[in-house]
């Protein structure tokens, strides 16, 4: 299959905003990039930064692989896509906003009634509710692929709590250490203020009735959970609470932390566990992770939770394959980014479609996530193929198919060689009552397997450092930049 | 008919909680079938119950108690006049379209063979459908306290074939919805006419969406349709969305549960 090659383009000619990385690769030898991949990991493994890996016995917190070589995109190819990002995050707000309200959208036709009523991520719960100042997703992250060096393709939008942000952080922090001399040559937008506007765009959602300077907490689900470090990572950063449940309690409607100096009320919880786990009053009774009566003071206005709960209903597949038709009724404006297209098995055609062209098709669960519960066509036996088969006709509407994607690859550091690996991007973008806004990058995952096509970290992919970078970087100074590199070789 | 119903709740507590917490969904709304002229709830501990709605429109009340109780006692009387509407449910609260009440729930999820019982049975269309499958699990479940407790899911209940008004409720809702038809649980009393007055839990049945019809509802444990027999307090996707009581409490271990419902018949007042 061809593809986009990032660093080579499609005719083999190197695109300029690689120039010097690709410079930088072709003067470094292999042995010195595998010291630093040694070295790379060696501070991860210090950070002590782990991913937890589901169904797998041995070994559950491993590191993700992580890849030197940085991925490059321009600033004129930034702006373009943060153009695009904030459109859609804005419009995943309006609809949120409008499913819970006005209902508009299905009532235009725009969206059927019953794929949203019957989703098990509508919350009859929030129905007629507002949240402050209307921000439902006040943290999105909008899965990107590219195809060309034109458009820019959503895969998927995630809505609820979305994770990967720690490493687009670390990874910068790595690469800076590691790698100087790269850095001085290009100028990269920073995302270190990431924690920073986070914490601004937190505090600014506070409910009307909080006193004083809003107080901020960060709830987990606890060190079992796949994401912890992050969710420690990102209360040391932001300088908030971490707390699980049993540290909080609600009393007439308001939420209260347990301290060693008494009950403290919280303003803001940014929780990182799923709306089902919330409040065992109202959600699933039998969740020791959540607050009970944590609903009832959401609902009566005396604590934000970020993100709002319900909000699952924006990043759902079936919903996703809308989103064109959504962002239209609701700026008036032509998408930006691009949707896949995308089969809908609900419909009888659709579903007939893509049963006969299994092989060739990705196809997913309308709720699923992490990449389990899929099947990349291309890539699987017939016996996968004819097993999948088996589940779609026994409940196509839980199914949405795509076409594989030829996505566009970037150079890797593989084993003891450079090759390309097949990419894709999760920028991560902020909603506050001032706003919306794109931390310039994001985290790129990379199928760290020759050809493979899942980058989920659950299945094996790696990261990278994602730069935005001035669009013909170093213009000038070639030479000099070249001797630099030798000697750093040669070092 | 006018329907007097006490129903009390205690529970009592080896090691007392530090602190509990509900969610009551104890008050009945009233509709063309019923009319609530006296309602009111007694919590026995140092609270203040605070009335709301749920998603649904039911009306909840919630309540702290702050301090160590070693028992708490929860009691709930009213007087509703009841008429036969031959089951048909109109004007009552109704904040969504039937559409949402086709959805699948943990308890409700429907296996193969509650699909084809739904399937079959409403094959034969919706009203005579509904009565078929009600008549179907009637026959087939056996009325049995023991195995089966507020978590069993509708699959779990079938299998068995034993249960309690809230499994056969359940069963019949997977089955309607797996066959098509919006369905959706009831909590609420039942006065008996065989002179039994004092139960061991209030009742539940189902609803399911007939076009041109509305909301029917269905009791299966009874195999009939809501009649002036039935006190209807609350409604949702399954039981959980429906309980009369959902609580937490912090700490504490040995906690011990009684409930009393008293339903009869309540005789006019007479001044004296």
């Amino acid at each position: 299959m061809t593809h986009f090659d990032e660093m080579k383009g499609s005719e083999g000619v190197v695109r300029s905003c690689y120039r010097l990385v690709e410079d930088w690769l072709a003067h470094t030898p292999p042995t010195l990039l595998e010291a630093r991949r040694a070295q790379a990991e060696l501070m991860f493994r210090r950070i002590g930064i782990t991913f937890a890996v589901y169904g797998e016995q041995e070994a559950t917190e491993r590191l993700i692989p992580f890849d030197i070589i940085p991925r490059i995109l321009s600033q004129s190819e930034w702006v373009k896509l943060e153009a695009g990002l904030k459109q859609r995050v804005k419009t995943l707000n309006m609809f949120i906003a409008d499913i819970y309200g006005a209902q508009e959208a299905i009532r235009a036709g725009v969206i059927p009634e019953d794929i949203v009523l019957r989703n098990a991520c509508y919350r009859p719960e929030m129905a007629g509710h507002r949240v402050p100042h209307d921000v439902w997703v006040q943290i999105a992250g909008i899965d990107i692929v590219r195809v060309d060096d034109q458009d820019f393709y959503v895969l998927e939008d995630n809505a609820r709590t979305p994770s990967g942000v720690s490493y687009m952080l670390e990874n910068r922090e790595v690469m800076m250490r590691l790698m100087p001399e790269l850095f001085a040559r290009h100028r990269v937008a920073p995302v270190e203020n990431y924690t920073d506007e986070l914490l601004t765009c937190l505090k600014s959602v506070a409910p009307a009735s909080a006193r004083g300077e809003p107080n901020v907490v960060l709830l987990t689900p606890g060190q079992y959970n796949s994401a912890y470090y992050e969710h420690s990572f990102l209360a040391d950063r932001l300088g908030v609470e971490l707390v699980e449940g049993n540290d909080l309690f609600v009393r007439e409607d308001v939420v209260y932390m347990r301290t060693t100096r008494g009950p403290q009320r919280v303003d803001v919880i940014y929780r990182r566990i799923d709306d089902e786990f919330l409040d065992p009053l109202v959600f699933r009774p039998d969740s020791a992770l959540g607050v009970a009566g944590l609903m009832g003071a959401y609902l009566a206005g005396n604590v934000t939770l970020a993100n709002a709960v319900g909000t699952g209903i924006a990043d759902d597949k079936a919903i996703y394959t809308y989103m064109p038709e959504i962002i239209r009724f609701f700026t008036g404006e032509e998408p930006i980014l691009k949707n896949v297209p995308t089969w809908r098995c609900r419909e009888e055609d659709a579903a007939k479609y893509v049963l006969d062209h299994l092989g060739e098709l990705v196809v997913k669960e309308v709720n699923g996530s992490g990449g389990y519960g899929m099947l990349v066509g291309p890539h699987s036996t017939k016996e996968q193929i004819a097993a999948f088969a088996e589940k779609v006709k026994a409940d196509p509407a839980n199914y949405i198919a795509q076409p594989t994607l030829s996505l566009s690859t970037c150079p890797a550091f593989a084993g003891d060689s450079i090759g390309a690996r097949h990419v894709d991007l999760r920028p991560f973008v902020l909603t506050g009552a001032n706003g919306v806004r794109a931390v310039p990058g994001g985290l790129t995952r990379v199928a760290m397997k020759e050809g493979s096509l899942v980058v989920n970290s659950s299945q094996g992919g790696g990261t990278k450092d994602t730069w935005i970078i001035e669009d013909t970087p170093g213009a000038g100074q070639r030479q000099q930049q070249s001797q630099s590199f030798q000697s750093q070789g040669g070092s | 008919m006018r329907i007097a119903v006490r129903h009390e709740t205690h529970y009592t507590y080896a090691t007392p909680p530090k602190s509990i917490i509900q969610l009551l969904r104890l008050t009945p709304r009233s509709h063309e079938g019923q009319h609530v002229i006296s309602w009111r709830i007694d919590c026995d501990a140092d609270c203040r119950l605070k009335a709301g709605e749920d998603a649904f429109g039911n009306i909840t009340h919630t309540f702290t108690v702050a301090q160590r109780v070693s028992s708490l006692s929860l009691v709930v009387e009213g007087h509703v006049e009841t008429f036969d509407t031959a089951g048909v449910v109109r004007y009552a609260v109704e904040r969504f379209s039937p559409l949402l009440y086709l959805r699948e729930t943990a308890l409700t999820e429907a296996d193969a063979g509650i699909e084809d019982l739904g399937r079959t049975c409403l094959a034969r269309g919706p009203l005579d459908g509904l009565h078929e499958l009600m008549g179907r699990i009637h026959a087939r479940m056996q009325f049995d306290t023991d195995p089966t407790h507020a978590a069993t899911s509708a699959k779990d209940a079938w299998s068995l074939g034993r249960g309690v008004c809230q499994d056969y409720a359940q069963i019949f809702i997977a089955a309607a919805r797996a066959g098509g038809t919006p369905a959706r649980y009831i909590s609420g009393h039942f006065f008996r006419d065989d002179g039994v007055v004092d139960q061991e839990a209030g009742h539940a049945w189902a609803e399911a969406y007939i076009p041109d019809l509305g909301w029917v509802g269905f009791d299966p444990a009874n195999c009939m349709c809501p009649c002036e027999s039935h006190v209807r307090i609350a409604f949702g996707l399954d039981y959980l969305d429906a309980a009369p009581v959902r609580g937490a409490q912090n700490a504490g271990v040995g906690e011990s549960l009684r409930v009393n419902v008293a339903v009869s018949q309540a005789r006019a007042q007479r001044q004296n």
